[in-house]
């Protein structure tokens, strides 16, 4: 780690620290709605960006855990608790679902994965007794640690910021485990890991549950933050919306997804001006970056970066050289 | 008795159009490894260009379809390969799934600003007279559909067996490296490719379109559907895709009577994760064999 990466990483505390002081509700909102996202998309980076799988049920997976921790504190029970089972089910389910589609070929997750998040849907919508159906879940309670209240906006992002970097740092840690090797070796290389004695199958299936457990986190932190839920806020387009963040942001960069999830959630509102275009343009927005590098965001600025560094290159070693 | 009757030949006429869809997301597939997430989309398009034709180009109802055809191979086909496709497939498929979904988003919005978010009444080609066939009431139109859309789907099948370049698209499908070794312009057949999957888009739009009202986000549940017909189908073959469309035509009708109106859309989705579990190349598909 070097000194400027351990600077940025400082600066960055901090801005998370400052940004929401003195802003109103509605900013604080926004922000919480961002790190909440970035949670989620970090979880499909692991799926997507190290693991090499295309999952399209990250919504879904927010969805079970928001339902989860939404009928548990309902019903009088922590959030510590209900976060727990949150997590849990989506892992569960994860390696459930991940299970049989990774056994076959490699684009068949992503099918899967987009017919369960609609099955999730409908299971929602319909299952009126315990979902309240499709007019949601209304009144979901805050956590409350002690003396420490988070029923006001600015605890609560303060309260979202300590589970970001928790999870962050589970994540950084993961990343430089041997787990996390393994994870890049997939994806650069299937076939190479198989013969070098890694199991791929449960190590690709592994990335998804844990990937489909993150997701299962940001859920039952949606459901106080926004302390409605409906079955419309948990469809294929969330899910597409995330894997958008992730790509447009950098996929297999540990900042990827959360540049990404700041620019999905904030460009919206920094269009706001332009009335019902906004749409339009986002769209048009992706397909520009999509087109000029397809590596997303961060991938443009290391091309941008490595394009000012001198080229240190040893000039006898050039092919064809004059010596 | 009557009643099933009726619920087949519904379902079946849906599904014809379906398969067209489905035919041309294959297609596709084969000729580029693309997934195209905005094949819904390009489904839904062309009924505005018919819509807009009439109403503010004061057209007649062929002349608009012939010139709702024209753009859909311009715009859908050639300019969907040149500008999306041709610069980001050497970038893997990842890139492009993300700027199909978001060449979807952006068709559907600029219907819903531009041209209007209610649903439009489109004109019928075809008479609306119901027959009546051993107590079973069949509308002209659905026979009428699923005459012209087997009719798309054999000619294109005729198309691809038996002329020379039909049988060089196969081949590019097959194997772009040997087939240019062997003299085939593989862009050019891609090219044809794409095209195609315009043609079959705008044929499907304009034969669902009087069915369901042509909406901007009529794309969402088509382009679901023609996804799980050409996955449930086979994804390698042309048969397949249509033996899917149809498949899952009928089932969504059946369900829609017998099971529950409910869960009417989770089973396709269901039959999608059976057919995955079981058997992963579809129905009619054949096996691509290892990586390795």
């Amino acid at each position: 780690m070097t000194a400027l990466r351990i600077l940025f990483l400082f600066a960055f505390g901090i801005a998370l620290f400052i940004a929401p002081m003195g802003q109103g509700n509605y900013i604080i909102y926004v922000l919480c709605s961002w790190l909440i996202f970035s949670i989620s998309a970090m979880g499909l980076n692991l799926t997507l960006g190290y693991a090499g799988q295309i999952s399209l049920a990250q919504a879904a997976f927010m969805g079970i855990g928001a339902y989860i921790t939404a009928l548990l504190t309902m019903a009088g029970v922590h959030w510590i608790f209900a976060v727990f089972c949150s997590i849990s089910a989506s892992f569960v389910i994860g390696l459930a679902l991940g299970y049989p589609a990774l056994r076959v070929q490699h684009h068949f997750l992503a099918f899967v994965t987009l017919a369960f998040n609609t099955l999730v849907f409908l299971v929602l919508r319909n299952e009126d007794w315990l979902t309240g159906g499709s007019l949601g879940l209304v009144g979901i309670p805050r956590p409350e640690f002690g003396p420490f209240n988070t029923m006001m906006q600015l605890p609560f992002y303060y309260f979202v910021v300590v589970c970001f970097l928790i999870t962050a740092a589970a994540m950084a840690w993961m990343l430089h485990s041997p787990w996390g090797r393994a994870f890049k070796a997939l994806r650069e290389n299937p076939i190479r890991a198989n013969s070098l004695g890694l199991n791929t199958t449960r190590m690709t299936l592994l990335a998804f549950a844990i990937g489909s457990a993150m997701g299962g986190l940001a859920g039952a932190l949606q459901a106080p933050l926004v302390q409605f839920i409906e079955p419309g806020s948990f469809t294929l387009i969330l899910s597409l919306k995330i894997l958008l963040m992730v790509i447009v942001g950098g996929s297999g960069y540990f900042f990827g997804p959360i540049l990404g999830a700041g620019l999905v959630v904030l460009l919206p509102e920094m269009l706001r001006f332009t009335d019902g275009y906004y749409l339009i343009i986002y769209a048009l927005l992706v397909l520009v970056v999509m087109i000029f590098s397809p590596q997303g965001l961060i991938g443009l600025g290391q091309k941008l970066l490595a394009s000012f560094k001198p080229q240190e290159e040893r000039g006898d070693l050039k092919q064809g050289a004059q010596l | 008795m009557a009643e099933l009757l009726q619920i087949l030949v519904s379902g079946l006429s849906a599904g014809a159009i379906y398969a067209l869809a489905a035919v041309g997301f294959t297609l596709l597939w084969q000729a580029s490894q693309t997934i195209n997430f905005a094949q819904g989309e390009f489904v839904m398009l062309p009924a505005f260009f018919v819509l807009a034709g009439m109403t503010i180009f004061g057209l007649p109802l062929w002349a608009a379809i012939l010139t709702a055809m024209v753009l859909s191979l311009l715009i859908l086909g050639a300019m969907f390969k040149k500008l999306i496709v041709e610069p980001m497939l050497p970038h893997g498929t990842l890139p492009l799934v993300i700027a199909t979904i978001a060449l979807g988003l952006l068709m559907k919005e600029s219907v819903k600003e531009f041209y209007s978010a209610q649903g439009q009444p489109f004109p019928t080609l075809f008479p609306q007279h119901v027959l009546d066939f051993f107590g079973a009431s069949i509308s002209v139109q659905d026979i009428c559909n699923l005459i012209v859309a087997f009719a798309a789907i054999i000619s294109l099948q005729l198309f691809l067996g038996r002329t020379r370049t039909g049988r060089a698209m196969q081949a590019t499908a097959q194997d772009p490296r040997v087939a240019e070794i062997l003299g085939v312009d593989v862009k050019r057949m891609v090219m044809y490719t794409f095209l195609i999957n315009g043609a079959l888009a705008a044929i499907a739009s304009i034969l669902i379109s009087p069915v369901y009202l042509a909406k901007f986000s009529n794309g969402e549940t088509l382009g679901m559907i023609a996804f799980i017909a050409a996955i449930v189908g086979g994804f390698n073959q042309i048969k397949g895709a249509l033996v899917g469309g149809l498949l899952i035509g009928v089932i969504d009708n059946v369900a829609a009577v017998y099971i529950s109106a409910e869960y009417r859309a989770a089973i396709p989705l269901i039959l999608l994760i059976v057919i995955i579990m079981v058997r992963p190349q579809g129905i009619m598909g054949t096996s691509e064999g290892r990586t390795v």
